[in-house]
């Protein structure tokens, strides 16, 4: 099971490899090359690790990040090049070998059974035994001894469905430190994270490298990933174009390297607001089965060619507020309506009466009348992953021209549509045909922002549509919204990215506990203030 | 890209069920001191007469009809992720009631038929929509309540079958229902053996076959091809998906438990109305569990059904030979389980193969894994959300994921 020992790989200090005079790489990659039928997916990668550091890896989505940790975790073998950890050759077969060499790898996506207290979770798989039994009061000791030394703050018997996504992943961390790691990778561990659970986060970072433990950190949040880390790999297009000092280089610098290209910034140009609603929300009232409020009495308007943006810590209401504007969800109280009319100027004419009360409507006739909809995790809202990219473009537009021919599905159209999609959105996959997992994230949502803004919808509910994306993938999604503004559709803008959100708003308001507590205008607010306002730390007196 | 892998894809995993099926029994049979050679001999054998080979061959196309009828009713609620259990309580309920039906009335030639065929769908899809309104009100799952439904449905059957619908004599040794008058009978399709010059067999071949046919295409249409199908389709993938897209969940698991139900009821009609004409104490049980192995064989896909249907009735019919060889009939219960549970773990492999290649940048036009094939794909542990979801939700899916 242990990983074998290569050639060379005598005593530490003098072993092949290792930096002059001093301790050998914690992690050394060489030449790394790993080939799929028809993709090279790693070339010629090299990666220098050293002992007790936190190592960034960073490059856009599909650069390559995940095929390379994949083979540091023994999930699959290069075809060419080698792994050192601690100056001695390793080959990996899978990743019990990597785990037996230290090596720990916390996912993005957490592996951990709801129903199971913390102890449970982190045991699970290699659990103490005494006389055939689970040993709770050796793994108890373990873990409190764990989680005392790296400050992570855990108690065995919690459930883990009682909580917060930090702590979670904070479990997971556990879970690796439990079984020895000393090396330990984390894969976009801030994407599910608000802001305060990065800082705490960062924290734990800092304490396991101080207790000597090596840690490797993928990412593409290029300002998180200077401030915590000791030295940055970037990779571009399946190899690494070089290593960067997080204190010396700038973000541009390194989003320049990662993209080899100029950094896109979010600033929308000239306002393009016009007078006519396209949704009003009045006194909109989510309730959860035991009576709490999730969404407080939110009243707010959107009007064509506006974007308002939503700002809020995750979990103060704004998915609700987003399935309640989608039909997903209930209303306690409250209408929503929409103008359904045409598209353009003719509306002027119209006045308010045009707005329709949408609110005992269907999610299908929503649609229907005109509202798009970006959904925040586009693998459960979003994208049907075992199904070709065409179906994927017909979802939510089922019922509509190009996708159906009255009551039929018309194949051949919907087809040629998604194709018109790949190329105007710059979906890079095979063909219509290819199922949707195969892509990479920023691909599947651009798909996703393609067949939303294709159906020219009135209003737009964008949730994160640039999570999980890169620098190049983000810059398309934002000039797409832009340019959507400027011909005159409403968007709702929700994000974390709060430069995202004030560099795209036109009017910005900040949701805290289901209540909306600020309107601010994005041209005279900075992050911090924006911040502030967010966790209730600044109240609207004052604002904009 | 080419159709031919694309077919060559999709034939994978059943061939590859029943070859290990195949050599999971002539191990079993082995083991039991039986040559399995000379038992495939005995199944393969259609008889040495022109006249004895059209007769299995009738005998197996008509076994294979109402197995085919099972096994798409099965594949239609499996699509959506729904396991539909009940299908045999459906079409015994459906086929005793229209057998009554039928027999109590009398009307010209196909208005006669075609009442006898409406009385059993409608029964079919309303014992089906006891499911699915169980499902979507009080959030029941429906292999619960299909799988407890099944035993009231048999059990009111024998109490129709003895009570309000005996037609059979006092004293009678089988009991039944009163026999359907001619004009409510099914003739053969025995023509069609003189008409291509084979020898017309003692048995007829029952005249369901083209219905069976045009429902076949039916529902394939319905499904590949339509908006309906679409939203069951994307209801089997990804429930939370299709409900932002604006399929309405509950919806969906009525309308998929009704259109289940009514095909179901549809399968004893072949033996009803072309042979025995009245349902008796032993009419032809286990079709409905026999539809689900076939709909698993075949994918969920209606050719792939057909075949799947005509493969466990070749297999049925061999029963009677190998028993006149004196070899255990049980070999045929065997090979047929072991082909099932070979097809669930097939289904699993090519599931995984298709997505790896497509994850890797291959991405081959690989079939979509169809919901409830078998496979644990993300459908098949999902079930559309039947109230509508608290707070945390969320939380828990990002955790599942």
């Amino acid at each position: 099971m242990a990983a074998t020992a290569g050639t060379g790989a005598s005593g530490a200090g003098s072993v092949e490899g290792a930096p002059a005079g001093t301790a050998p790489y914690a992690v050394e990659l060489r030449g790394i090359t790993k080939r799929f039928p028809g993709v090279v997916a790693n070339k010629d990668i090299e990666l220098r690790v050293r002992r007790g550091e936190v190592h960034a890896i960073v490059g856009e989505n599909g650069a390559g990040k995940s095929t390379l940790m994949k083979t540091l975790y023994g999930m699959h073998r290069p075809d060419e090049g080698s792994i050192l950890v601690d100056g001695r050759e390793v080959h990996f077969k899978s990743p019990a070998d990597a785990i037996e060499a230290g090596i720990g790898m916390v996912h993005q996506h957490f592996m951990l059974a709801d129903n199971f207290t913390v102890l449970e979770n982190i045991v699970l798989g290699s659990e103490p035994t005494k006389g055939g039994r689970l040993d709770r009061a050796e793994a108890r000791r373990r873990i409190r001894d764990i989680s005392a030394r790296y400050a992570l703050d855990l108690d065995p018997d919690d459930l883990v469905e009682d909580l917060g996504v930090g702590a979670r992943q904070r479990v997971e961390i556990a879970k690796v430190l439990y079984r020895g790691a000393t090396i330990l990778i984390l894969d976009e561990p801030t994407a599910v994270l608000v802001p305060h659970e990065v800082d705490e986060l960062f924290g734990n970072l800092r304490q396991l490298t101080a207790e000597g433990l090596t840690v490797i950190f993928i990412s593409h949040k290029l300002d998180e990933v200077r401030r915590v880390c000791d030295a940055i790999t970037v990779i571009r297009r399946g190899t690494t174009v070089g290593e960067a000092d997080p204190r010396t280089t700038t973000v541009r610098q390194l989003a320049e390297m990662m993209v080899g290209a100029e950094l896109p910034s979010p600033e929308t140009r000239t306002s393009t607001v016009r007078d006519e609603p396209v949704l009003v929300l009045e006194d909109l009232t989510v309730l959860t089965p035991e009576g709490r409020a999730l969404v407080d009495h939110v009243a707010l308007t959107v009007r064509a060619g506006e974007v308002v943006g939503l700002a809020g810590v995750e979990g103060n209401g704004q998915a609700e507020l987003v399935d309640a504007i989608m039909g997903l969800r209930p209303l306690a109280s409250g209408t929503v309506r929409l103008d359904g009319g045409v598209t353009g100027d003719g509306s002027a004419d119209r006045g308010g009466p045009a707005l329709e009360d949408i609110t005992a409507w269907s999610t299908r006739a929503r649609r229907e009348a005109g509202l798009g909809f970006i959904p925040e995790d586009r693998h459960r809202q979003g994208m049907l992953l075992d199904a070709p990219l065409w179906e994927n473009r017909i979802l939510g537009h089922q019922t509509r021209p190009p996708a159906a021919k009255g009551l039929f599905i018309d194949r051949r159209a919907a087809r040629t549509d998604t194709e018109r999609i790949m190329r105007e959105y710059d979906v890079r996959a095979p063909g219509p045909d290819t199922l949707a997992v195969a892509l990479s994230g920023g691909n599947q949502q651009k798909l996703i922002v393609g067949r939303e803004m294709s159906s020219n919808p009135r209003l737009l509910i964008a949730a994160h549509p640039t999570r999980g994306v890169d620098i190049g993938a983000q810059a398309a999604i934002w000039e797409l919204l832009k340019d959507a503004r400027a011909e005159g559709m409403g968007i709702l803008l929700i994000s974390a990215d709060l430069d995202e959100l004030i560099g795209l708003s036109d009017t910005l308001k900040v949701m805290l506990r289901g209540r909306l507590v600020a309107t601010l205008d994005p041209a005279g607010v900075t992050p911090e203030e924006l911040g502030g306002y967010m966790t209730g730390a600044r109240t609207a007196e004052g604002a904009a | 890209m080419s159709a031919l892998r694309r077919i060559g894809v999709s034939l994978f995993a059943p061939v590859l069920a029943v070859v290990v099926a195949l050599v999971i029994s002539s191990l079993v049979m082995a083991a039991l001191q039986v040559n399995p050679f000379a038992v495939y001999e005995v199944m393969l054998d259609f008889g040495d007469s022109p006249s004895q080979q059209v007769t299995a061959l009738v005998v197996v196309l008509n076994r294979a009809i109402p197995l085919f009828l099972a096994g798409l009713a099965v594949a239609i609620a499996f699509r959506m992720g729904l396991f539909n259990i009940g299908v045999e309580g459906q079409y015994r309920l459906a086929t005793i009631i229209a057998a009554a039906v039928g027999a109590a009335v009398a009307l010209p030639g196909w208005l006669h038929i075609l009442l006898i065929i409406v009385v059993a769908m409608s029964v079919g899809a309303i014992w089906a929509a006891i499911v699915a309104v169980l499902k979507v009100t009080r959030g029941v799952s429906e292999v619960i309540s299909s799988i407890m439904l099944n035993f009231i449905a048999l059990g009111l059957a024998s109490y129709l079958l003895t009570g309000p619908f005996r037609g059979s004599e006092e004293g009678a040794s089988i009991i039944a229902t009163a026999e359907i008058p001619a004009s409510g009978q099914l003739g053969g399709l025995n023509s069609i053996f003189s008409a291509i010059g084979l020898a017309s067999p003692p048995r007829q071949l029952y005249g369901f076959l083209p219905i069976a046919i045009v429902v076949g295409v039916v529902i394939a249409v319905l499904l590949n091809r339509t908006r309906f199908g679409f939203d069951l389709k994307a209801s089997g993938l990804s429930p939370s998906a299709a409900t932002a897209s604006g399929v309405d969940a509950r919806g969906m698991v009525i309308k998929t438990m009704l259109l289940s139900g009514a095909v179901a009821g549809l399968i004893g009609l072949p033996d009803l109305l072309g042979q025995t004409h009245r349902y008796t104490t032993d009419f032809t049980a286990g079709l409905g569990f026999l539809g689900i192995a076939v709909a698993l064989l075949g994918r969920n896909k209606p050719v792939g059904i057909a075949f799947g249907a005509l493969l466990f009735a070749f297999l049925d019919r061999s029963l009677v030979p190998l028993q006149i060889a004196d070899y255990p009939a049980s070999v045929v219960t065997i090979i047929q389980g072991t082909i099932v549970l070979a097809v669930v773990v097939a289904n699993e492999l090519a599931r995984r193969i298709a997505r790896r290649s497509a994850e890797r940048g291959g991405a081959a036009p690989a079939p979509a894994p169809v919901a409830g094939d078998g496979g644990t794909g993300p459908a098949s542990q999902a079930a559309p959300p039947t109230t509508p979801p608290s707070g945390g939700t969320d939380q828990r899916q990002g955790a599942q994921a």
